[in-house]
């Protein structure tokens, strides 16, 4: 029979063949997936993994979807690894996006070139606020962060809807819950014309570079590390738990709100109902799947921003419905969980114990 | 053949790194004391664990009363008659004691029923215990009494006792004994694991010896002495103590008064402790663990910063609300009790474990140093300077704090404190489940760094340890220190009596409520 036995060791080597073997599980149950639902498994399969990369353009579409993920999932990976667990990032999102849009909305001819920067500091603001929020309850009153970050996305949502539906409706717009579009002098710079990717994508991995070096080269970072790994040894050493609560959900707030602001001012260009994707609920497996490490994560969002685009496309060219993003992503996660196990055991067949050969002597 | 109550024959068990039993014979007789004798991490607890049921061998046969027996877990192994009290106790703090018990017993009883039997056991056995108070408000003694009397309403045929002494005052300890020869009397088999050598030679009537998962002789410890017993337990003769000099120099550390009522509704509240440690000697803190020496290492550490000022000071500086790193430097360091997730994190490496308590390796200077940029080489050569230095056995810097031994890890943590130069350096536990070489080379690395004119306070259980070690020693008990005792004052039963909290007292009193 097959046995699990624990390591002396955690293996190197699964550290980072677990994500391709899970990937690998992934693929083989999709294709199981596509048969089952009657399509065939090969062009399934090409949706999701050849369509997304085929093109230049089908390439910066993938980029424009991966931005917000990884900006999300950096911000996240400091939390995760400081033991705080901001569950709450798409309410951030919503809330950088909000604010932001808030500040586009004031312009108009006489407004700056460099108007942009300040709707994307608007964001940062939004997403640090909200977060903050939670931090505060967490500091001051040991509220659990998981339930309160999750809980205040619904209260993001509904702010969001309110403004949408209220005060910041268009009302050139036929009734639609949205705001105007934002005057032209607010549009993100953009990196490459006729694609819809901008300078987000620079600054997501100026961001990865960023947390490379505050987690690994910095005392700073180390100390954040330490409370999640060992909140008593960060207690002896003298590193205040407080700081590096409030350090995480600031920092991972922020980025989820500039992620939004990005998003409202980049591509989508209006505020509605339809601002949050799922994309910071998306940005924790993209976290995990990466290993909480920075340039793990710049390769699980682009994996998941597949994902998005495959889902979006099985729907047009399969008639298969959207939430097969959503049936992806939990494999991956789970298939991922499972696949951790052999880090801290290795399997080995063994034959059935000979105790029954013992009692028969007797 | 007479028939053994227990016989174990060959029992192996492997664990990843290490071979906890290799090949373990044992046979215990019924109506007998036996004892089990190694020093921690002999694997005398897994050969306990695979009795009981509670851990699997990979090889080897267990006979009880001559049948062979499979024990799958412990209620297989409660339902032959095998009981077992832990060294650590399993009760729930809010629960009373009748319904502690109540929890592990058949479901067929009532708790009334359960009540009335544990009065009839406690006065059978003169084991004092009122039922229906809440447990959280018993001594430790009284908790081990309610474990016993659990393990006996089973009416057991053997009882495995896992070093139930380390938590009781020698007084306490004489009591139990009684207990348990009355029950070898009525011909049940007590096994007993310890590695105090008085006790199993005043208590037990067969003996057998582990040392590193391996049988290492059976013998009759009433024909033995301390001497030959140990040399069987760590393969050599235990340490003469030395006389040496004590010139101590100015004060280090006072501690005035200090009163703290403990943040945990278990703990216990430090009442007015009085002690100066100054340069040069090593003070002693003698006592049972749960006295409050948790919580006065934490205030003097910094860990808990709500003492009042002035209540610690460190050569006439007010610490007292002063977090650890601020204390570090200003010369207090300090090695804790639990060294894997508070001495260190179990996952880093050595050279990153560096990083809690000591700065060398980063940057001072400029952006660098405004970032707090980590100097790998640097962390890296001085992780390999105390690796060499105190040598720790070790994969080298790079290798994770949990991939040490124990006594490893302690030598590495030892070492990274004493190599700051303190001036006060204050240890807890500085031994406990550390292997015999590595325990005499941090006493004797201590005892280095007093002579070297270093103030040094050390808390510990091993009353050996601390009479080696001290030039003075206090004693704890329920949160309150007791006056100082030079080294010549200082002897076992002056210290066991003080364990009880009774130094107040005229010494006619302490002689009567010893005896």
């Amino acid at each position: 029979m097959l046995r699990l036995e624990p390591r002396a060791q955690p293996s190197t080597l699964w550290r980072y063949a677990s994500p391709l073997l899970a990937l690998t599980i992934t693929v083989v149950l999709g294709v199981i997936l596509f048969v089952a639902l009657g399509k065939d498994p090969v062009r399934g399969l090409q949706v999701f993994f050849w369509e997304p990369i085929k093109s230049v353009y089908a390439l910066s579409e993938l980029m424009v979807k991966a931005t917000p993920l990884l900006l999300i999932a950096l911000g996240l990976a400091v939390c995760f690894r400081s033991n705080v667990w901001n569950i709450g990032a798409e309410g951030q999102f919503v809330m950088g996006a909000v604010f932001a849009a808030g500040v586009a909305l004031t312009a108009d001819a006489h407004t700056g070139a460099g108007f942009w920067v300040l709707i994307l500091l608007a964001g940062v603001v939004g997403g640090m606020v909200w977060a903050g929020i939670t931090a505060f309850l967490r500091d001051r009153f040991h509220a659990n962060e998981i339930l309160v970050s999750l809980m205040l996305v619904y209260v993001a949502i509904m702010m969001l809807n309110f403004l949408v539906y209220g005060p910041w409706k268009d009302p050139l717009g036929y009734n639609f819950p949205q705001t105007k579009t934002f005057d032209a002098i607010t549009q993100i710079p953009k990196l490459i014309t006729g694609t819809r990717v901008n300078v987000g994508v620079l600054m997501a991995l100026a961001g990865v570079g960023a947390l490379w070096v505050f987690l690994f080269r910095t005392h700073a970072g180390f100390a954040q590390q330490v409370g999640g790994l060992a909140p008593d040894a960060a207690r002896y050493a003298g590193f205040s738990s407080r700081k590096a609560l409030w350090l995480a959900l600031l920092v991972s707030g922020g980025a989820a709100g500039l992620a939004g602001a990005l998003e409202v001012a980049g591509p989508l260009r209006q505020l509605t109902p339809f601002v949050p994707a799922g994309y910071g609920f998306a940005a924790i497996i993209v976290a995990f799947v990466g290993r909480l490490h920075p340039v793990g994560m710049v390769l699980s969002a682009v994996l998941m921003s597949m994902f998005y685009i495959g889902g979006e496309l099985a729907q047009s060219r399969l008639g298969l419905p959207r939430s097969l993003t959503g049936v992806f992503q939990g494999l991956l996660l789970f298939t991922l969980l499972a696949c951790d196990t052999l880090m801290q055991y290795r399997v080995r067949w063994v034959s059935l114990p000979r105790a029954v050969h013992a009692e028969e002597a007797l | 053949m007479s028939q053994s109550r227990l016989l174990l024959s060959n029992i192996t068990k492997r664990y990843p790194a290490v071979v906890a039993n290799d090949a373990v014979c044992l046979s215990v007789q019924p109506g007998e004391i036996h004892a089990v004798l190694g020093e921690n991490g002999a694997g005398k607890s897994t050969l306990m664990k695979i009795i009981y049921g509670a851990v699997k061998p990979d090889g080897g046969e267990i006979r009880f009363n001559g049948q062979v027996v499979h024990i799958r877990n412990p209620q297989e192994a409660r339902r032959l008659g095998i009981s077992m009290v832990f060294q650590h106790f399993s009760l729930f703090d809010t629960l009373s004691v009748a319904e502690n018990v109540w929890l592990g017993l058949d479901k067929a009883l009532t708790l009334a029923q359960v009540t009335q039997r544990i009065t009839d056991t406690a006065s059978q056995y003169g084991l004092d215990i009122d039922p229906l108070r809440p447990v959280h408000t018993l001594g430790v003694g009284e908790m081990q009494r309610v474990e016993i009397i659990r393990a006996l309403l089973t009416n057991p045929q053997l009882l495995i006792l896992d070093e139930p002494t380390s938590v009781l005052t020698p007084q306490a300890v004489e009591k139990l004994f009684v207990v348990l020869r009355q029950l070898a009397a009525e011909g049940r088999s007590i096994l007993y694991i310890s590695h105090k050598l008085h006790e199993i030679r005043a208590l037990c009537t067969a003996c057998t010896v582990m040392r590193t998962g391996r049988v290492t002789g059976v013998c009759d410890p009433r024909q033995e002495t301390n001497a030959s017993l140990s040399q069987l337990m760590i393969g050599s003769l235990p340490p003469e103590l030395k006389v040496r000099t004590h010139q101590p120099g100015a004060a280090v550390l006072t501690v005035r008064g200090l009163r703290l009522p403990s943040d945990d509704p278990f703990g216990v509240d430090l009442q007015g402790i009085d002690v100066q440690v100054r340069a040069g000697e090593v003070v002693g803190i003698a006592g049972v663990s749960g006295n409050g020496q948790r919580e006065l290492l934490y205030a003097l550490s910094g860990e808990d910063t709500r003492a009042a000022p002035e209540h610690i000071q460190l050569s006439d500086q007010a610490v007292g609300q002063l977090n650890p790193d601020q204390r570090r430097a200003l010369g207090l360091h300090f090695v804790p009790e639990e060294r894997l997730g508070r001495g260190a994190v179990p996952s880093l490496s050595l050279a990153h474990n560096l990083l809690l308590t000591r700065h060398e390796a980063l940057a001072d200077r400029g952006v660098a140093g405004a970032l707090g940029w980590l100097n790998l080489k640097a962390l890296k050569t001085q992780a390999a300077h105390i690796i060499t230095k105190y040598q720790v056995k070790a994969g080298g810097p790079d290798a994770a704090a949990h991939s040490l031994s124990g006594g490893n890890l302690q030598k590495f943590l030892v070492g990274r404190e004493i190599e700051a130069s303190p001036k006060l350096l204050i240890v807890s536990q500085p031994t406990w489940g550390v292997d015999v070489g590595a325990a005499a080379q941090i006493r004797a690395a201590l005892l280095a760094l007093r002579d070297a004119g270093c103030a040094v306070l050390v808390v510990s259980e091993e009353l050996d340890e601390l009479l080696e070690l001290s030039d003075r020693l206090h004693v704890m008990a329920e949160g309150r220190l007791s006056p100082a005792l030079s080294r010549e004052e200082a002897n076992v039963s002056r210290i066991g009596a003080w364990m009880s909290g009774l130094w107040d007292k005229p010494a006619q009193e302490v002689r009567h409520a010893a005896s």
